[in-house]
């Protein structure tokens, strides 16, 4: 067990980073609307009740467990010792947030940030198991997701942990560093995704008998570009958040940290409508959209570190990378995400989590810190994908988690909620364009 | 495969460690390093070839 220090925090600094945690919960709301926006008609009310349940699934089960194996840094931790170097690997505090007093310490306000985060962070596998996924399975994934595989990794990140301990025992750089929650979030939510559209299957009608996907358009553009805007804002505080408590970033440095997220997301929304255009002769307002998001995601984890210019570089090469890695997900490896949450999350995530290793610049010259993030990146792939497949490989093993074939034709609206979300002018059709 | 696949996954993960702990080096760890994310591109590759075969019931 090791137990460092509590690290102290101002009054000034503690106000204004509960307003930021406060603007969180619109990431939450504007990633439902995307994931309805971007799935059928006929199950956009399971998706929007699914989203709320997921949030509230996820929140409890945080706290019941989630906290006290996430931790923080200063709170009792379990430790393995490697070559003399002792590293935490899991916290030990108490569940359901015994002997915790929530007094506007760093623990508290990690724990307010957190409660939402991993909601945030469950939403995501949502998109990619979008009308298909049942909502009782949905919910049962979520408790093994903020109950086990999203503490874990975020005790290695933000707790303390081994990951945030390779600068101190193995002199990479300053450890592996994401102030904002590209990997412990995103990247973590987006392999989780990856996993349930594996164990899901593609939707009926996705693919015709010789492997060609057929277009599913998403059911309202709106809903998905307002959620963008949403999503903005809710990453604005995320990752001001996330840079006081996790980064050590004084209040006057938080400017910063919305200039960066805001011209990542900027350069990466018109990069993928750019791209969109030359493609296909007209920008393609999904993929426009998953390019703003992509590029929010990518500037969380440096977004207390990178000047500027680098913040509005990530954001290019992230909607690069998620525009076309969509389209190869869905043409070349079938994976059928229609929230594209794969791409846009993990593979978006895992690009800011490298681009600290690339741009950031330290105060010290502490060499390594690109190798600690690449390790970072071969700890995800490597164990966090693995674990996430099998708690929910085995959870479809005793409670099927895709709908019957019948619901989903009925749609998940009618079949599992009993009323459709547009009853009056909705009009289903199995004849999509097939490419 | 998909077993091979996710071993495949582990073991890159942990060349990845082994490189740190290990070795002295910071161009032999990054090599080796990179070589675990290799192992483990690989590996996704196995996964990803064993789940895109189609259901045969797709109409």
């Amino acid at each position: 067990m090791t137990s460092p220090p509590i690290p102290a925090i101002s009054e000034t600094t503690t106000v204004l980073c509960i307003l930021c945690i406060f603007l969180v919960p619109f990431a939450c709301a504007g990633l439902a609307l995307v994931n309805s926006g971007l799935g059928r008609s006929r199950s956009s009310a399971h998706s929007m009740m699914a989203s709320l349940c997921v949030l509230a699934v996820a929140g409890l089960t945080y706290f019941v467990c989630g906290f006290s194996w996430q931790g923080f840094v200063g709170l009792p931790a379990h430790s393995f010792t490697v070559a003399g170097r002792a590293s935490s690997w899991i916290a030990a505090s108490p569940f359901l947030l015994r002997g915790l007093e929530l007094n506007g310490s760093s623990v508290s306000l990690a724990l307010l940030l957190q409660i939402v985060s991993v909601g945030l962070a469950a939403l995501i596998p949502l998109g990619a198991g979008t009308d298909r996924w049942r909502l009782s399975a949905a919910s049962a994934s979520t408790v093994l997701f903020a109950g086990w595989t999203y503490p874990l990794f975020a005790h290695w990140v933000w707790g303390g942990g081994w990951l945030a301990q390779l600068g101190i025992n193995y002199g990479l750089g300053h450890g592996f560093i994401d102030a904002g929650g590209s990997s412990s979030i995103h990247v973590v939510g987006g392999l989780t995704a990856l996993s349930m559209a594996w164990i899901l299957g593609p939707r009926k009608g996705k693919y015709s008998s010789n492997g060609l996907p057929a277009a599913i358009p998403g059911h309202n553009g709106v809903l998905v570009l307002f959620g963008c805007s949403l999503l903005w804002v809710g990453f604005l505080g995320l990752n001001s958040a996330g840079a006081i408590l996790f980064a050590r970033l004084e209040p006057s440095q938080v400017a910063l940290v919305g200039v960066n997220t805001t011209l990542a997301a900027s350069t990466a929304a018109l990069t993928a409508a750019i791209v969109t255009r030359i493609r296909f002769g007209k920008s393609d307002a999904s993929i426009t959209a998953n390019g703003w998001v992509g590029g929010l995601v990518a500037s969380s984890a440096g977004c207390a570190l990178l000047k500027p210019a680098a913040a509005a570089l990530v954001g290019i090469v992230a909607a690069a990378l998620i525009t076309l890695a969509v389209e190869r997900f869905e043409f070349d490896l079938k994976v059928d995400d229609p929230g594209g949450a794969v791409s846009v999350h993990a593979l978006g995530g895992i690009w800011g989590v490298l681009a600290v290793g690339i741009f950031a610049r330290f105060s010290d010259r502490a060499p390594g810190q690109f190798r600690a993030q690449l390790i970072g990146v071969a700890t995800l792939v490597g164990f966090v994908l693995p674990l996430a497949y099998v708690l929910n490989w085995l959870l479809d093993r005793v409670y099927s988690q895709r709908v019957a074939p019948e619901g989903e034709r009925q749609g998940l609206d009618l079949h599992e909620l009993g009323a459709d979300a547009y009853p009056e002018f909705v009009i289903h059709t199995e004849e999509y364009i097939q490419r | 495969m998909k077993v091979m696949g996710f071993l495949l996954l582990l073991a890159g993960w942990t060349i990845g460690l082994a490189a740190i702990v290990l070795l002295g080096s910071a161009s032999r760890q990054t090599g080796f390093v990179l070589a675990g994310i290799g192992v483990e591109g690989l590996g996704l590759g196995l996964i990803a070839r064993a789940h895109s075969v189609l259901p045969e019931d797709e109409e």
